[in-house]
Formats: C-alpha cells, sequence, structure tokens
C-alpha cells in the first residue's frame, strides 16, 4: 500500500509538471508569433497576399538555422516562424520530459517507448534542418 | 473571398480562425476541421498552406487543453505515449504522402473525413459501459490500467483490444499528416469504441495525444515549406483565443443544440470541400 500510495503522488506531480510544461510553451509561442505578426504588418500589411499559390518559400523560412539566424536579425517573417517552431518544440519537449520522468521512476519500457517516440518526432524535424 | 492587402485578409482569417476555434472548443470537436475549408473554400488559398496553417493551430490548441486535462487526472498517460508510436509514424507518413498525392485527392479525402465527424459528433456516447473485468496480456505487460477521479473516489478501469487500437491510431496519425487536422474523431474511436476506455479518459488522452502527432507532421510540413508564416499567424493566434474563450462559454450553452448546428456545418463544408475537388478548383 505504501508503495502504490507513492505511486500515485509521482504520477499526480508529473501531471501536473506536464501542465506547467505544456502552458508555458503554448504562451512564449503566442507571445513570440504576436510580436512578429505585429512587425509583419506594419512593414507588409499593404502588399497583395500571394497564398493563392504554391511557392515552397525560401529556404530561411524551410530550415532552423535559417529560422534562427533571421529571428536574431528581427526579421519579421522569421520571427513568426521561430514562434511556429517554439510551438512545434513544445510537445516535443514534453516527450522529452516524459523520458526523464519514466527513468527517475525506473520504468525502464516506458522509458524505450516515450525515447523511441521522441526519436520519431526529431526524425520528424530532420526535413528541417 | 480575395482582400487585396495582407492586413485586410489576415483580419478577416484571424476572425473566421477565432470563431472556429470558439465552436470548436465548446462543440468539442476541434477548430481543425473547418478550418481547411475555410481557408480553400472561403479564400481560395493553395491547399498545401491550408494544412500547414491548420496543423500548427492543432498544435497550439490542444496543448493548451492538455495542460487543463492532465491536472484533472483523468488523462492515461501511459496509454497515450504507447499509442503515439502509431500515430507519430502515421503522421510523418502522412506529411510525406501531401507530396505525392494530387491536391484534389487531398479535398476528397478531407470531404470523406469531414463528413465522419460530423456522424461521430452526433452518434450517441455514455459513461455507463462497464469496461471490461479484465485486461488483455498486452495490457497487463504494459500497465496500462488506470483510475479516474469519480463522484465517490477514483475508479480504477482495464484497457482492451491494444493491437486494434494501435492500428487505428495509426490511420489518424496518417489522416492528421495528410490533412493537416488533430483527427480527435477516429482517436477517441480507438480508444472508447475499441479499446474500451471510459469516455472521459478516451477523450482528454485523445487530446493529450493530438499535440505530439501534429509535432510529428509539422516538422515536415517546415521543411516543404507549407508553413508559410504570413497565413499561419493569424490563423494560429485567431484559434487558441477562440479555444480559449469557448473553453470559458462551455457550461452556459446548450451543448446538443451547439453540436447539431456544427455537424450540419462541417456536413456542407464536406460536400463543397468534394465538390471542389473533383471539378478541379482545389
Amino acid at each position: 500500500m505504501p508503495i502504490e500510495a507513492t505511486n500515485q503522488e509521482a504520477r499526480r506531480r508529473l501531471e501536473m509538471r506536464i501542465g506547467t510544461l505544456l502552458r508555458i510553451g503554448v504562451s512564449t509561442a503566442a507571445a513570440v508569433v504576436m510580436i512578429g505578426g505585429a512587425l509583419y504588418l506594419s512593414k507588409h500589411g499593404m502588399d497583395r497576399p500571394a497564398y493563392h499559390t504554391f511557392h515552397g518559400g525560401p529556404s530561411d523560412l524551410r530550415t532552423l538555422p535559417g529560422i534562427f539566424e533571421g529571428a536574431l536579425h528581427f526579421r519579421e517573417r522569421e520571427v513568426i516562424q521561430f514562434g511556429l517552431v517554439l510551438l512545434i518544440a513544445t510537445p516535443i519537449a514534453r516527450v522529452a520530459f516524459s523520458v526523464f520522468a519514466f527513468l527517475h521512476e525506473r520504468d525502464w519500457l516506458y522509458v524505450g517507448i516515450s525515447a523511441f517516440v521522441l526519436g520519431l518526432l526529431l526524425y520528424g524535424l530532420t526535413s528541417a534542418v | 473571398m480575395s482582400p487585396d492587402s495582407v492586413l485586410a485578409l489576415s483580419l478577416y482569417i484571424g476572425g473566421g480562425s477565432l470563431l472556429a476555434g470558439l465552436i470548436g472548443a465548446m462543440t468539442g470537436l476541434g477548430g481543425g476541421v473547418v478550418i481547411v475549408p475555410m481557408l480553400t473554400l472561403g479564400f481560395g488559398i493553395d491547399i498545401r498552406y491550408a494544412i500547414g496553417a491548420s496543423l500548427v493551430s492543432v498544435i497550439a490548441t490542444s496543448s493548451g487543453a492538455a495542460a487543463a486535462y492532465v491536472r484533472e487526472g483523468f488523462t492515461n498517460i501511459r496509454v497515450g505515449m504507447f499509442l503515439e508510436i502509431a500515430t507519430s509514424l502515421g503522421a510523418i507518413l502522412g506529411a510525406h504522402l501531401t507530396t505525392v498525392v494530387n491536391p484534389a485527392w487531398i479535398g476528397v479525402i478531407f470531404g470523406i473525413v469531414l463528413l465522419h465527424s460530423a456522424y461521430a459528433s452526433l452518434s450517441p456516447h455514455g459513461d455507463s459501459r462497464e469496461t471490461g473485468d479484465s485486461s488483455g496480456k498486452l495490457a497487463q505487460l504494459l500497465r496500462m490500467d488506470g483510475t479516474y477521479p469519480g463522484p465517490d473516489g477514483p475508479r480504477s478501469y482495464h484497457v482492451r483490444s491494444i493491437p486494434a487500437g494501435f492500428g487505428l491510431m495509426g490511420v489518424a496519425g496518417v489522416l492528421a499528416g495528410l490533412l493537416g487536422i488533430g483527427s480527435g474523431a477516429v482517436k477517441v474511436l480507438a480508444m472508447d469504441r475499441a479499446m474500451k476506455l471510459p469516455f472521459k479518459v478516451s477523450t482528454t488522452t485523445s487530446n493529450f495525444m493530438i499535440g505530439v502527432t501534429a509535432a510529428a507532421g509539422a516538422g515536415v510540413f517546415l521543411g516543404r515549406g507549407y508553413i508559410e508564416p504570413g497565413l499561419a499567424m493569424p490563423v494560429m493566434l485567431g484559434v487558441l483565443a477562440g479555444s480559449l474563450i469557448g473553453a470559458r462559454l462551455l457550461t452556459r450553452m446548450p451543448a446538443r443544440k451547439l453540436r447539431l448546428l456544427f455537424a450540419g456545418v462541417v456536413a456542407v463544408l464536406a460536400v463543397e470541400m468534394i465538390y471542389n475537388s473533383v471539378t478541379g478548383r482545389i
């Protein structure tokens, strides 16, 4: 019984921390997208929109190094894209956090499962390197 | 509609997305399903940009909601984590498929999935069904049994048919990556109907998984140039704001009537989506 109780307690703590992590990730991403959006609209608000045909976009909006570089120089589209990358990174961080949480519980089976999911997510991002 | 300035277009799209997020949160269907039809049919935007913008907004709403749900103690993190193997694999596959599948076909498949979610949102569900009295061998091995808060203390439940659930989750993942949606309806189907989890556990765990599924596909989309920042910005901010407001209003609205209305809208969009794809307008 005491072991059960500690497990329950640990699970509860884990849930709380995951909740906080998700909240911080989404709010930070939204704030960055908002700043980038304000910059973008103030500069290009009067341009003609060109989303009707697919262009694929320049490589500095499609690769992580390009996005980081542009966001550092406060280029508006890259700032928005950086915010969106933070958003994509939020669930990935959640999975990474789970790997460590299961590691802490010595739950090797789930360390393996969550590490595999983390690997899949990072593989998905490799097309943007 | 095609406003001739980026500012006007952003305002219209932001407003439309806010409405989609609002109704999506209030009906529990998620805003994702109406974003793509709105962008393609309403604003004539290329379907690849539309699914890119939709998928990132799905991450925002599901993570926001998951943050709240996970604290309530309904989410089964083990079940979610295990099934995320299937949804992530599926989403990566689906996102790669968008480069080889004709956009018109994507439109048709989207229409069919819309029809299914309209239908699923109307079919009755209840918490009355007893979950099985024992778990399968696999569920025991994976230690998936859990408890959820009931009116008189924690209630325990068992998990069944993991292979069937896993397969359905793979399908949900492919659809998410191919169409830029959360595919919550298919996820709930897998957990509620196949794995016999309590309904509230199914919906909250589904929501918990949507962010990871979408992130798997979004990584691929980012590298392919499907995520256009100028477009994704008003969509993501609008849907997020709408879903936050919707979650607050939730308790005060007659959910049944709202679901009926939303299902009707989704069904009309489905037919239009299929018609426009077949006639080559998407």
